[in-house]
């Protein structure tokens, strides 16, 4: 048996090596696409990385949403809130870890408080918005905080604990549509 | 050169990003279609900065220049 092997016939335009592409390829229109963010740590770093491109994001004029999660929901009650939650488990978790966005601890070098406290002193020096100012320039500019309805239930949070202008708890079913549809998702 | 109006000024001075974006941002909200507004910052990202937001959101980068560490931007409203 003989095997022939069909050699394609190559032209001289089809060997000459396509010219190496742009590593940012400048769209002549500005793509109409929208950001979801998904907040899921309450780490001040990251915190602060989430509010930082939800307030960039909106005033670039992207429609931006933040998903907010697990311990991101943490975040999101009111500073003055110190115990949410119901049973003694739930109470025990907010007693734990202070709730509120003026709060958080980074999560290494937080040296009981050490870290965040030289965070912010550094963060004043240098001119950087804390996260609570991001967050209400967030709002401000119409950046849509969702909470996670199963974590809320799960941490025994009700709505009069979260800050003012939260939109509606919705499910992951809403967040992988958005994905699929639409939005550009950052998971941090 | 043509005397420009400057219907709104951000001062941005001290700021690190985003919050030079942030300002401007919130300001020219605040004025008409075509109409100018500036911008001081500090902040040397900004001169980037501010040029991929006016490229993103389609106010025109006008006037650019930078006196003594301070960086100003003219604007103007889509």
């Amino acid at each position: 048996m003989t095997i022939v092997a069909e050699r394609p016939v190559t032209t001289a335009r089809e060997t000459v090596e396509p010219a190496p592409q742009p590593a940012f390829q400048e769209a002549a229109e500005p793509v109409a696409k929208d950001i979801l963010i998904i907040d899921y740590s309450g780490d001040l770093e990251k915190v602060w990385a989430t509010m930082i491109l939800a307030s960039t994001s909106a005033a670039m004029g992207v429609k931006t949403r933040v998903f907010v999660t697990f311990w991101g929901l943490q975040v999101f009650v009111k500073d003055s809130k110190r115990i949410t939650g119901e049973t003694w488990m739930q109470k025990m978790l907010s007693f734990m870890q202070r709730p509120g966005v003026s709060h958080r601890k980074l999560s290494k070098m937080n040296f009981m408080g050490m870290g965040p406290w030289m965070m912010r002193k550094l963060a004043k020096k240098y001119g950087v918005a804390s996260p609570k100012e991001l967050l209400e320039a967030a709002q401000a500019m119409g950046v849509e905080f969702i909470p996670c309805q199963m974590t809320m239930d799960m941490f025994g949070l009700k709505p009069e604990d979260m800050i003012e202008g939260m939109a509606e708890p919705v499910g992951a079913a809403t967040v992988i549509g958005l994905i699929s549809e639409h939005s550009v998702p950052l998971f941090i | 050169m043509a005397v420009v109006e400057i219907s709104q000024h951000v001062d941005a001075r001290g700021s690190s990003c985003p919050m030079p974006i942030v300002k401007t941002a919130q300001a020219i909200k605040t004025v008409a279609s075509g109409q100018l507004i500036e911008v001081l910052a500090t902040d040397p990202g900004s001169t980037k900065d501010l040029a991929a937001w006016s490229k993103t959101t389609g106010n025109e980068l006008v006037e650019q220049s930078v006196d003594g560490g301070v960086y100003r931007f003219v604007l103007r409203r889509k």
